[in-house]
């Protein structure tokens, strides 16, 4: 399977441990990530406002790319996976966005949403198989309690994400033992880390993160995994609430397929 | 009439219909940033409904919001009270000077492990 990818920019540079892991696991697994020639920031949050079509255009030019590659587009970051799966909803169910950015982009042929958005956690799901993972796994991670910590980005709103059960959901999990491990389920998985507000209020930041780390705690969780590059700094600069170790979830699947840092 | 108007303008931008609220308060009673916010997300919903933005407009609580989308997602309505939040917080922002995170204030608030992700983020929640 052949995907057009997209990084986005803090896998470039604050987080190339979540780039490079998936990179190395994706060949190890037989799928081909071809990184968009260009693209550009997808902003890192949605822009909500219906009258929003300017900072909606860059994931727009990321998709229009995908099409045209006729390959689904593949993603990695949480963030940038909500913003790109919205905004490719917007143009296949939204109208007026949809007349608005065409008109602006000029394309030979308009574009109404036709490319698929997955995320790699989603193709290792729905397109490698978990249980096809468990059998390439070679240093399996037996015994370790890994709490998954999915955030909000991935989930919600889940009526246009459809990522898993919003309020249940399990994709991290049968990860966790697809490669060996144990998951630990907690209360706090899927509610906020404090996100961008961690520039102007690191206080609010802090008992956000205080809630998600005591609780993976108290369920015996030994380390937290994510998909989210400021999850992962709330979760590791924002702690005041003892030593959690966090890791990105491509961090521990090169691990169990036996892949080192050097990818080999 | 005229905050009505405003309202109604907010409600377009937001694609919000706050009429559709039931006043459960779960939106509120799900918020993460609940404590630190002056007005609610339910207040948010019912004062752009009946038209009191001045209050909102002058208020921290745009800026609060933590985008985590527990209300949209947990709202037995389907009103979408980020969205109003948001609504209001870009009629905010959107006049000129009128920008709640300035580039020059960005070097003070860096350290070295934080991502990009929550520069451009924050810009787009609080600089047009």
């Amino acid at each position: 399977m052949v995907y057009s990818y997209y990084p986005g920019c803090t896998l470039k540079t604050k987080a190339k441990d979540l780039d490079k892991g998936a990179r190395r696991a994706a060949e190890a697994l037989g799928i081909v990530m071809e990184e968009l020639p260009e693209w550009q920031c997808c902003g890192g949050v949605y822009p909500m406002g219906k009258d929003e079509i300017a900072t909606k255009l860059s994931s727009v030019r990321a998709l229009v790319a995908a099409k045209e590659k006729k390959q689904d587009l593949l993603t990695l970051c949480s963030a940038c996976h909500h913003v790109l799966k919205r905004v490719n909803n917007d143009m296949a169910t939204n109208e007026d966005i949809r007349n608005k950015a065409n008109a602006y982009m000029e394309l030979e042929e308009p574009y109404a949403g036709e490319t698929r958005v997955i995320h790699y956690l989603e193709m290792l799901r729905d397109v490698v198989g978990f249980d096809k993972l468990k059998e390439a796994v070679t240093n399996p991670l037996t015994g370790r309690k890994i709490g998954a910590y999915y955030g909000c980005l991935l989930l919600r709103p889940s009526k246009t994400l459809q990522f898993d059960n919003p309020e249940n959901p399990t994709i991290i999990e049968d990860f966790i033992r697809a490669i060996g491990a144990e998951p630990v389920v907690y209360a706090y998985r899927n509610e906020c880390c404090g996100g961008y507000v961690t520039l102007e209020n690191k206080d609010l930041a802090r008992s956000k993160v205080a809630n998600i780390v005591e609780s993976a705690k108290e369920g015996g969780a030994e380390c937290l995994i994510t998909a989210c590059p400021l999850c992962m700094y709330n979760l590791s600069n924002n702690n005041a609430a003892g030593d959690l170790p966090v890791y990105y979830f491509t961090e521990l699947l090169c691990e169990a397929l036996g892949l080192d840092k050097e990818g080999n | 009439m005229e905050n009505l108007e405003i309202a109604r303008e907010l409600e377009r931008i937001s694609g919000v219909n706050p009429r559709k609220c039931m006043k459960c308060g779960k939106c509120s009673g799900t918020c993460p940033a609940y404590d630190k916010m002056e007005y609610h997300p339910h207040q948010f919903v019912s004062m752009v409904e009946t038209g009191r933005i001045e209050k909102l407009l002058e208020s921290e609580s745009l800026f609060t919001c933590l985008s985590c989308f527990a209300c949209v997602e947990r709202c037995p309505r389907g009103v979408e009270p980020a969205n109003i939040i948001e609504a209001v917080r870009l009629m905010k922002i959107r006049p000129q000077n009128e920008n709640h995170l300035h580039a020059e204030q960005i070097p003070e608030l860096l350290d070295e492990n934080l991502p990009q992700q929550a520069i451009v983020s924050a810009f787009r929640k609080y600089k047009k």
